[in-house]
């Protein structure tokens, strides 16, 4: 039986405002618990919501990235439930009029076509406190710094087809959101995190299977082994005769597999209606044109900018354009290079790259700065040392060991260009080795390549390999 | 409309009321009474009339992304009826 | 001394016949003796009240004394009170000390008054006879075996009693015009957003409205300049300027368009209450004013809309109160369900619970669009009555309540009766239209009184139309021989 997979993804993203939604307390994260949970989150008597205007911009903002229509009026309703982390036994919501209408985004598939995803709908809503289960003699303590931060949720269209899909619409909105500066993106602290709505069906079939909503899934990584776990779990029981019911799993990373949630059993009549302490936010076309205004380059735009300026390939224009950090580091380096982006694109996304995913490292925290990076290729291009001990040089600029130039001095690495030094190197080198000459010169061509090896040894690799060359065929052909 | 002592159970659990059993039937008769007397809205014409959530027609006004603030923990949680470590502590919490 | 308005008292004191020292001990006084038969304060503040009098007796001598400064009021116990116990009437609420000043509290305390007390009420401001309060009834000062009213029941009987000269309340459904209208008080529910709902404790918030039960419609105007105005923290507080209204009270009313509502003078009205309504009306005639049949074609719709959204609302706003963070804990709670339903069970009252199952149901998957949409949209309906009619008159004018005072445990079995006590008051609610009411004599020797229904943010005009009537009349003077 062939089955095909049917993915909608509702992500949430907390807002990068400074304080919350619908109060003056602050967002920060990693605070003591409840210092920042104030009387409105604390859903205290008689204290009542004021809606952020940042956090409405925000939406926007993002409403306008992904082409989407901002409604000019929506309207906050309350989703009702009791649960310790809501504070007031209702979370405000956007359900009927949501401010962000539909939109899309274009993702890259692997082979190397591209996807249109359909965005359905982008709200504004709080985010609840958390529950901590440790160490309180069998009860649960709740902090509820995090209750009221400002979340965006974000819903896709079921139009995604496989896991790998999923993973790519979820790193395109991930890299939007950076990009416009609405959200952190850690997806560690949560700023940054995911639903799945999974169901399969028969190759060819319209009609929708029932569906499994995988919960707060907070890593690339998990999303892809959650969906896959789930649509093998599916697949498994519908192939044994029974049925998928649709209920709300949790993805558990230790043991890779999903569980259904008891605790979301019968908490599903919400008793959605108006929030009677807020009234319907309108959006005038001139906020919306404002926002328009700040509106940065997008990835999209970016991407295809660095294949026609940069003469990059579509791969590397893409990698390169994931982040807008990333991006601005690449073009920094090239406007201080001066020459060869193709250079610098193998550069940043080669040993820069490398060197901060092994260090665990974000690109702000890089202890090679843009100067340093654009430093060391210059000394390539003016051939004051080797493609190869350049390696050498970065290893030691990222130890901070001092910039391109320090290192290349203290560590006496600069290439030999010297002729007369080069040839003296060759002499001692073909005088210490005549039977190999003999045979070089017999017709084992083979053999310049252990004359060069030889040369680069007794220079510790400092000879410039193009001098190098040069010179040992003329003095090998005598 | 009627409501069975049942409908009034599950009306308490969704409202998260403990409700006696001698209460119960009670309930079920002052409850039953008050929906029928709300069923009179029925009888109202109110086909292409827009529903009315709010009495004033304005729209929501936004406040400036400040922080305004401070911690009040200690003040707050005067309140509570059971903290340890800053935390609100409740029954084991199970997902 | 205790007999005297708040603008009288305002006038000795400034003249300095005696000290707001004096004044507050005068009702601390009055509150010892009768309080523990009328049940009107749940708690008295007797040591801070007599600070803050100190305090306004320094302000005058300095002479920096603003029309309120040294008067005593009590404050319904739905405002949060900083640092004093803020119960709303309930169990759930019985140890909760609220670390904040509710907006009202907060005003009336910067314009110097003087707190005497928190007053009882329905509990969490659910009834219409004070009978809900988990503190006990209170007693109608001109007839202990009678209700005052409710919800703002203790603050009707504190002033009717001159246990204070003045009282704030809240009026959701009637709750300030009803107990002010059942004790021969003038009591003013301002327009929906006219002052902020920032630290009271919510019923249902499309509805609810702060507002003050008074001697006389001079005093409302007083407290009304105070309390009324922009406040950021109230998003559905209106930013827009608030008038004098004391300056106001002597517009002239000639040519005063009066409206009554033909569906008022219906079969469930005693007929000597409007009997009262049209002898009131000829003093308006007198004045220059002309009175007008209206029709308020969908009034009937009132009191069941009113049923619908007020609960719904109120099971939303009361979910907070869960034994987590303050209020009420049950007992050795087993588990999260058990906390939960305990909690709320053994900390609310029959008639909350009652509220909370009616708007829990409405508002349920199923019944949605039948009972809760169908009542957003009869309430438009409602809404265009006014607006209609108040394209013929200025005012519309009618009976408060159907009848006088009823007697205590008489409706307590039968929701539905005692929700029709609030027939004329419920409908200005749902509009968020202002609406006083005022004594216009007595039936079975019971005050009952005159409402008065405005424009929206029209109070100064249906303040001088009541502050003119009283010139005329003499029923605001009239007091509980009880409680003299």
């Amino acid at each position: 039986m062939e089955w095909e997979t049917v993915i909608g993804l509702e992500i949430h993203a907390q807002l990068a405002t400074q304080s919350k939604i619908f109060s003056g307390a602050a967002t920060a994260y990693g605070a003591t618990p409840n210092t920042q949970a104030c009387l409105v989150d604390l859903g205290y008597p008689g204290v009542l919501p004021v809606l952020n205007k940042e956090a409405v911009r925000m939406a926007v903002k993002f409403g306008l990235a992904v082409n989407a229509q901002i409604s000019g009026r929506s309207v906050f309703a309350r989703k009702n439930y009791f649960y310790p982390d809501l504070p007031k036994g209702y979370q405000i919501s956007q359900y009927e009029l949501p401010v962000v209408g539909k939109g899309s985004v274009e993702i890259e598939l692997e082979d190397g076509s591209s996807k249109r995803i359909g965005v359905t709908r982008a709200h504004l809503e709080e985010d609840a406190g958390k529950s901590l289960h440790e160490d309180f003699q069998g009860l649960s303590g709740i902090d509820l710094n995090r209750a009221g931060t400002p979340l965006l949720e974000i819903v896709s269209e079921p139009d995604m087809r496989s896991a790998k899909e999923a993973v790519a619409y979820m790193k395109k909105i991930h890299s939007l959101v950076r990009y416009l500066e609405i959200c952190d993106g850690n997806m560690q602290e949560g700023s940054f995190r995911c639903d799945a709505n999974v169901s399969i069906r028969r190759k060819g079939e319209a009609k929708f299977g029932t569906r499994a909503e995988l919960k707060n899934i907070n890593s690339f990584h998990f999303v892809e082994k959650a969906i896959n776990y789930e649509v093998e779990r599916q697949i498994e029981l519908l192939e044994g005769g029974g049925k998928v019911v649709q209920e709300t799993r949790l993805y558990d990373s230790k043991k890779n597999e999903t569980r259904s949630m008891r605790s979301k059993e019968e908490a599903n009549d919400y008793r959605y209606f108006p929030d009677p302490d807020l009234l319907p936010l309108e959006i005038a076309a001139d906020f919306i044109s404002d926002v328009k205004q700040t509106l940065p380059e997008l990835p999209d735009q970016k991407r295809q900018r660095f294949v026609t300026q940069y003469g990059l390939s579509a791969y590397d224009a893409g990698v390169l354009t994931t982040s807008r950090e990333l991006a601005d580091y690449y073009e920094a380096v090239v406007k201080a290079v001066g020459s060869d982006p193709k250079l610098v694109a193998n550069w940043v996304m080669g040993e820069l790259s490398a060197a901060l995913n092994k260090d665990n490292r974000e690109l702000a925290q890089s202890p090679v700065s843009v100067t340093m990076l654009a430093g060391l290729l210059k000394r390539i291009l003016d051939n004051t040392i080797s493609g190869k001990l350049a390696k050498e040089v970065f290893e030691a600029m990222w130890a901070g060991e001092g910039d391109a130039d320090n290192v290349i001095e203290h560590k006496g690495l600069k290439q030999i260009t010297d002729s007369s030094a080069l040839e003296q190197v060759i002499d001692k080198v073909i005088a210490d080795n005549p039977q190999q000459l003999a045979d070089y010169r017999g017709g084992k061509d083979k053999l310049f390549g252990f004359f060069v090896g030889q040369a680069m040894k007794a220079t510790q690799g400092k000879a410039n390999p193009q001098q190098l060359n040069d010179l040992l065929k003329k003095k090998l052909a005598g | 409309m009627s409501l069975s002592p049942d409908d009034v159970k599950s009306i308490a659990r969704l409202a998260r009321l403990s409700i006696s059993d001698q209460d119960i039937p009670v309930y079920a008769r002052t409850l039953s009474n008050i929906l029928e007397f709300v069923a009179q809205l029925e009888r109202a014409e109110t086909d292409g009339v827009a529903p009315m959530a709010h009495p004033l027609e304005m729209s929501q006004r936004l406040r400036p992304d400040r922080v305004s603030e401070t911690d009040q923990r200690e003040l707050y949680q005067q309140n509570a009826p059971q903290v340890e470590a800053g935390l609100y502590l409740v029954p084991k919490v199970i997902e | 001394m205790h007999n005297k308005t708040l603008a009288e008292l305002a006038r000795d004191l400034k003249a300095r016949k005696f000290s707001s020292e004096e004044l507050a001990r005068a009702y601390l006084a009055r509150i010892e003796r009768f309080n523990p038969e009328l049940n009107a304060f749940i708690t008295v503040l007797q040591e801070q009240a007599l600070a803050a009098a100190r305090a306004a007796d320094q302000r005058i001598a300095k002479g920096e004394a603003g029309p309120l400064t040294g008067l005593p009021i009590a404050q319904k116990d739905i405002f949060c009170t900083q640092g004093v116990k803020t119960s709303c009437g309930s169990k759930m609420l019985d140890n909760f000390v609220a670390p904040y000043d509710a907006a009202i509290v907060e005003r009336l305390k910067r314009a110097g008054t003087v707190m005497l007390g928190k007053t009882n009420m329905d509990e969490f401001a659910m009834g219409s006879s004070n009978e809900t309060s988990w503190y006990g009834p209170v007693k109608n000062p001109w007839d202990i075996t009678k209700v005052p009213g409710g919800s703002s029941g203790g603050s009707a009987a504190a002033v009717a009693a001159r246990m204070a000269p003045a009282a704030t309340g809240t009026d959701t459904g009637g709750s300030i015009r009803q107990p002010a209208a059942l004790t021969g008080l003038t009591g003013i529910k301002p327009t929906y957003g006219r002052v902020s709902r920032y630290g009271m404790i919510a019923f249902a918030s499309s509805l609810d409205q702060a507002g003050v039960i008074t001697c006389t419609a001079e005093d409302a105007a007083m407290l009304m300049s105070a309390i009324a105005g922009f406040d950021e923290r109230d998003s559905t507080c209106m930013d827009k300027p608030v008038p004098d209204y004391v300056a106001g009270l002597d517009q002239s009313l000639k040519g005063l368009r009066i409206g009554l509502p033909k569906e008022f003078f219906d079969k469930g009205l005693d007929a000597r209450v409007g009997d009262a309504v049209h002898a009131a009306l000829e003093v308006y005639k007198k004045l220059g004013a002309t009175v007008h049949e209206i029709s308020l074609p969908n009034f009937w719709l009132s009191v069941p809309t009113y049923y619908v959204v007020a609960p719904a609302e109120c099971s939303s706003n009361l979910s907070r109160f869960d034994g987590v963070r303050f209020g009420y804990r049950c007992e050795n709670p087993v588990d999260l369900m058990d906390l939960y339903t305990r909690s709320r069970g053994e900390g609310f009252g029959a008639e909350v619970k009652r509220r909370i199952m009616t708007g829990t149901y409405v508002l349920s998957a199923g019944y949605y669009d039948a009972y809760y949409l169908k009542a957003h949209k009869t309430r438009s309906l409602i809404r265009q009555d006014f607006l209609d009619a108040f394209k013929q008159v200025d005012v519309i004018m009618g009976p408060t309540t159907p009848t006088p005072a009823f007697g205590l445990g008489e409706k307590t079995d039968d929701p539905v009766t005692m929700y029709l006590n609030d027939i004329y008051a419920n409908g200005v609610n749902l509009a968020g239209l202002p609406g006083m009411s005022l004594p216009m004599g007595f039936v079975d020797k019971l005050p009952v009184g005159l409402q008065i229904i405005g424009n929206y943010f029209d109070e100064a005009r249906m303040l001088a139309a009541a502050h003119q009537y009283q010139r005329e009349t003499d029923w605001h003077t009239h007091r509980p021989a009880a409680f003299a």
